[in-house]
């Protein structure tokens, strides 16, 4: 599960994705594997305004990474910076969780991550 | 659970079915409505007709959850061709479009376009771990085990949502419209006083009551809740179980559009009758047939509003956004 994706992911029990602490989920034990993939500058680039970068920033920072600028770049900023763009590749492409657990911040439900596969079925009680 | 068998080259996509299918993927339709004497105490047709929710998600956990953990492996090496409609959806989608597939069974439709991100889902565990590696280990796919009622994904953020043969396989139409509404919030809405074309868009294909120039001839008379069997055949055998498996009728069918099926009055349910050893497996999916119309009623009744739609190879599909 790429960086990327964990962008994407929030908490699936219903009564928490109305709150603010249901998002980011929050990695825990994280096992990290860092692929070595060629640059997608077409997706790269265009992918940024669809970021929630205060969430990423969060999520960078709990899985090690240096801090990330204040603002999410722009795209022609983003266009200009060979640095940037091969660090956002590295941190959102590159990156996968292979084991750990995705922990929802409002509920405190851990969801199990697997050999890269969150697993969001939820026990009976939570459904 | 069923010990590990070897199953034949099974059919998949139309497009390849009349090539390959001849006599080696045959299995049984329950029709419920055709054969009452036969069928079993609790039919799909009265059990979506009168159940609880509670009623509803164990009967799906064992007529749809089960049988996909069950058949993964066959039912992956049955799914390789994306569809045309499908894939011309994915393509003509902005670069850095971030998305789900909802249901993506094995991920055929996760690497269509390279410049978007794809975020794939299912409920079976067996058939995510396919599609993770569906593009080969050294492109892995990024996917989520998840139940389509209870999605992790947050609101209004995709730019789309797709959803393939997977809404068919909820029992109750409240459950359907759940599911559709459930796509719906996962994208953009559209900018108020704009014509909605600005907003994420979702995509759902459902089966089709109306196939009467299918092989399996169903039409808008058809009981539309129905259990579809999944055989799965042993290899080795093979000429002697065919011998004992004539009782089949009539040819008629293919499934989902795909995996071609002979109708038979007399199907046994796999789980309260233990086939011989020589014998097919057999698994019972649940399916609703969705009449004409009926997924567009479902996308308004839950908001969402109808982009365009169309018929394609005996399923209804939508493109739909929510109302701005």
């Amino acid at each position: 599960m790429k960086v990327l994706s964990l962008n994407f992911l929030t908490c699936a029990v219903k009564a928490c994705k109305s709150t603010s602490g249901s998002y980011p989920l929050h990695p825990k034990d994280a096992e990290l594997v860092e692929d070595d993939l060629e640059i997608n500058l077409d997706l790269l680039l265009n992918v940024m305004t669809r970021i929630d970068w205060t969430a990423l920033s969060t999520t960078a920072t709990e899985l090690g990474f240096p801090s990330l600028p204040a603002q999410a770049p722009t795209k022609e900023e983003l266009e200009g910076d060979e640095k940037m763009i091969k660090d956002l590749h590295h941190l959102l492409m590159e990156t996968q969780m292979m084991e750990g657990k995705l922990v929802c911040g409002n509920c405190g439900h851990e969801y199990a991550v697997r050999e890269g596969i969150a697993n969001f079925l939820l026990p009976a009680h939570l459904v | 659970m069923q010990p590990p068998i070897t199953t034949t080259a099974a059919t998949d996509d139309s497009t390849t079915a009349t090539a390959t299918s001849k006599g080696s993927s045959l299995s049984l339709v329950a029709n419920p409505a055709a054969a009452p004497a036969a069928a079993p105490p609790s039919t799909a047709a009265s059990l979506a007709a009168s159940s609880s929710a509670a009623e509803a998600a164990d009967y799906e956990a064992e007529h749809v959850h089960a049988v996909y953990e069950s058949i993964a492996p066959h039912f992956s090496a049955t799914r390789y061709k994306p569809w045309p409609v499908i894939a011309d959806f994915l393509t003509s989608l902005a670069p850095g479009s971030v998305g789900f597939d909802v249901g993506c069974g094995n991920g055929k439709y996760l690497g269509v376009n390279p410049a978007v991100h794809m975020l794939g889902s299912d409920r079976s565990a067996s058939l995510v771990r396919f599609a993770r590696d569906h593009g080969g280990v050294e492109r892995s796919q990024d996917v989520a085990v998840a139940d389509g009622l209870a999605l992790p994904f947050p609101e209004g953020r995709a730019d789309f949502a797709i959803c393939v043969a997977v809404i068919h396989h909820m029992s109750t139409r409240e459950r359907r419209r759940e599911a559709v509404r459930a796509l719906l919030d996962c994208v953009r809405r559209p900018s108020s006083g704009g014509n909605g074309e600005d907003g994420g868009q979702i995509l759902v294909y459902v089966w089709a009551l109306e196939q009467s120039n299918s092989r399996r001839g169903w039409d808008e008379g058809t009981e539309q809740d129905l259990l579809v069997p999944w055989v799965m055949k042993q290899k080795k055998e093979k000429k002697e179980k065919k011998s004992k498996t004539k009782t089949k009728t009539k040819e008629v069918a293919a499934g989902n559009g795909e995996e071609a099926v002979v109708v038979a009055d007399n199907v046994v349910d796999s789980s309260s009758a233990p086939a011989p050893p020589p014998a097919d497996t057999t698994y019972q999916r649940y399916y609703h047939l969705f009449r004409k119309g009926e997924l567009e009623e479902d996308v308004e009744a839950v908001g969402g509003q109808v982009v365009r739609n169309g018929y394609d190879k005996d399923n209804w599909w939508v493109v739909a956004s929510r109302c701005s």
